[in-house]
């Protein structure tokens, strides 16, 4: 069964209205569904707490909104319920540094 | 009302310290020496690592050793490097404090300095005790807000958790700093809508600006690999977390290092160094930030994290408000309070706001935070050079 989107064990969350991602409020696993206003959003891999997935399909170019604010731009296409990070996104200020694998 | 410990030039503070300050590298061994025996006694280490003058770097000293937190101070210098010692001295006595100034070239060498450095600081230890407290009220803090290890859950508990505290502390006529610049890159707008009028929210926008040539020029954002680790994509979202700290109050100034906040209210702390880039990073750690808030008379700090910091400093408490729960569950012994409840719907954002004022009561009424139980007592301090504040940046 999805889970709700609704009270304490709601699994992700839109911070605002016009957001393109949501946010995820526990560990999400890969390949399950969970639901986002009502609709269902497929994880396409594991998702760790406080890290975005795609609330809707963002086109390569796209400003990513959090909190109604830019964050950075999508490098690709982003599928609905993808996991939205460093490797899709890229800041519009600075590079991000992460280390190396 | 707090318990707080008045000074000559009438502000109060919340700890009764004494400082050990080196001021070379080359008088730290023996600094560490003089206050170890004391390290749970109120005697903290500071200190300057660099032989060449720096004028922030004496400013910084001179704040740190007269402020409110500090009852005393014992300098140690080599004798050859090139920080004013004398200066420093003659601030700290002038605002009343007991200070001995001390080279261990003319004491003769490490044995003799370490021997005559701890009879000071054992007199001084016992001049202290005997000062009285008197009451104190909130509108008598400075509060000073960082975050440290941040992942993505410091903007959505901690944080606005944290700037939900600072609202409160603003309307209790508390004096309130937040910062980091480079942590604010792509907020610069909405930070001018918040200014106590437009040319400050000018001010705010070029703060903001010169902070993001500045790291462009160093090629790195101030974004550590921990944040992207903890779910944070970029500098503009990391800076969307660190924003919230400030809550929602007007913003009434622009301080440098070391310039205190002229009256209540709040205001950003601008930490990137002026002109062209010079030694290299403008923050090379939290604490880098702490040391700069507290020279800007911040008694108290609040520090928020994802990842799990468990630093906290010499001088003033740092209060750790923890973000994340998971994090929260594996580091409970560092952290003081548990915003990650926010998260799994066991605690709203204003109720965990509270819980942040209420302990900030509590601490400056002398309650230790967890990171002074635990003996934390971190500092540094490097090379940095300003330009003296701008005429729009403290409006009247």
């Amino acid at each position: 069964m999805a889970s709700s989107d609704k009270g304490a064990a709601r699994a992700v969350m839109r911070l605002s209205p016009p957001d393109n991602v949501a946010v995820a409020l526990r560990h999400l696993k890969a390949g399950e569904t969970v639901m986002l206003d009502d609709v269902p959003l497929k994880v396409n891999r594991s998702i760790a707490v406080g890290h975005k997935l795609a609330a809707t399909a963002i086109a390569k170019g796209e400003i990513i909104l959090k909190y109604s604010c830019p964050i950075g731009t999508a490098t690709q296409a982003i599928a609905p319920g993808e996991h939205v990070h460093t490797h899709n996104v890229e800041s519009n200020y600075l590079p991000t540094y992460t280390l190396p694998a | 009302m707090l318990q707080g410990y008045l000074r000559a030039d009438g502000r109060k503070g919340i700890r009764n310290i004494v400082v050990v300050a080196y001021l070379v590298e080359c008088a730290h061994h023996v600094a560490r020496e003089i206050a170890a025996p004391f390290r749970d006694q109120g005697v903290h280490l500071i200190g300057f690592p660099g032989c060449y003058p720096n004028a922030y770097a004496l400013a910084m000293m001179e704040k740190l050793c007269t402020h409110p937190n500090v009852g005393g101070a014992l300098l140690v210098s080599l004798g050859c490097e090139g920080f004013d010692r004398h200066r420093l001295a003659r601030t700290i006595e002038a605002s009343g404090r007991p200070v001995l100034a001390m080279g261990i070239q003319d004491t003769g060498g490490t044995k003799r300095s370490v021997a005559a450095g701890r009879d000071w600081i054992g007199q001084t230890l016992r001049a202290v005790a005997r000062q009285a407290t008197v009451p104190m009220g909130i509108d008598e803090l400075t509060v000073g807000t960082i975050c440290g290890g941040s992942d993505a859950t410091s903007g959505l508990t901690a944080n606005p958790a944290m700037g939900l505290a600072f609202d409160q502390l603003v309307a209790a006529g508390a004096k309130t700093i937040f910062e980091e610049t480079g942590e604010l890159i792509g907020m610069e707008y909405l930070m001018a809508a918040r200014a106590a009028n437009p040319a400050l929210g000018d001010e705010l926008k070029r703060t903001v600006g010169k902070a993001a040539a500045y790291y462009a020029t160093l090629g790195y954002a101030s974004f550590a690999p921990g944040n992207a680790d903890g779910g944070l994509t970029t500098i503009e979202e990391k800076s969307l977390g660190a924003y919230a700290k400030s809550g929602q109050s007007r913003i009434d100034g622009i301080l440098k290092p070391g310039i205190l906040p002229p009256k209540k209210g709040l205001y950003l702390l601008d930490v990137v160094p002026d002109g062209d880039v010079r030694f290299g990073f403008p923050n090379i750690n939290d604490n880098a930030e702490i040391a700069e808030l507290i020279a800007c008379g911040s008694q108290l700090i609040l520090f928020s994290t994802g990842r799990g910091s468990v630093v906290g400093s010499a001088i003033a408490p740092v209060v750790k408000v923890c973000a994340n729960p998971e994090t929260y569950r594996r580091m409970e012994e560092d952290m003081d309070i548990d915003a990650g409840r926010i998260l799994e719907g066991q605690a709203t954002l204003p109720e965990v706001g509270r819980e942040i004022f209420d302990l900030v009561r509590r601490v400056g009424n002398g309650e230790p935070t967890k990171s002074e139980g635990l003996g934390h007592q971190e500092f540094i301090l490097t090379y940095k050079s300003f330009e003296p504040l701008g005429p729009s940046c403290l409006p009247a």
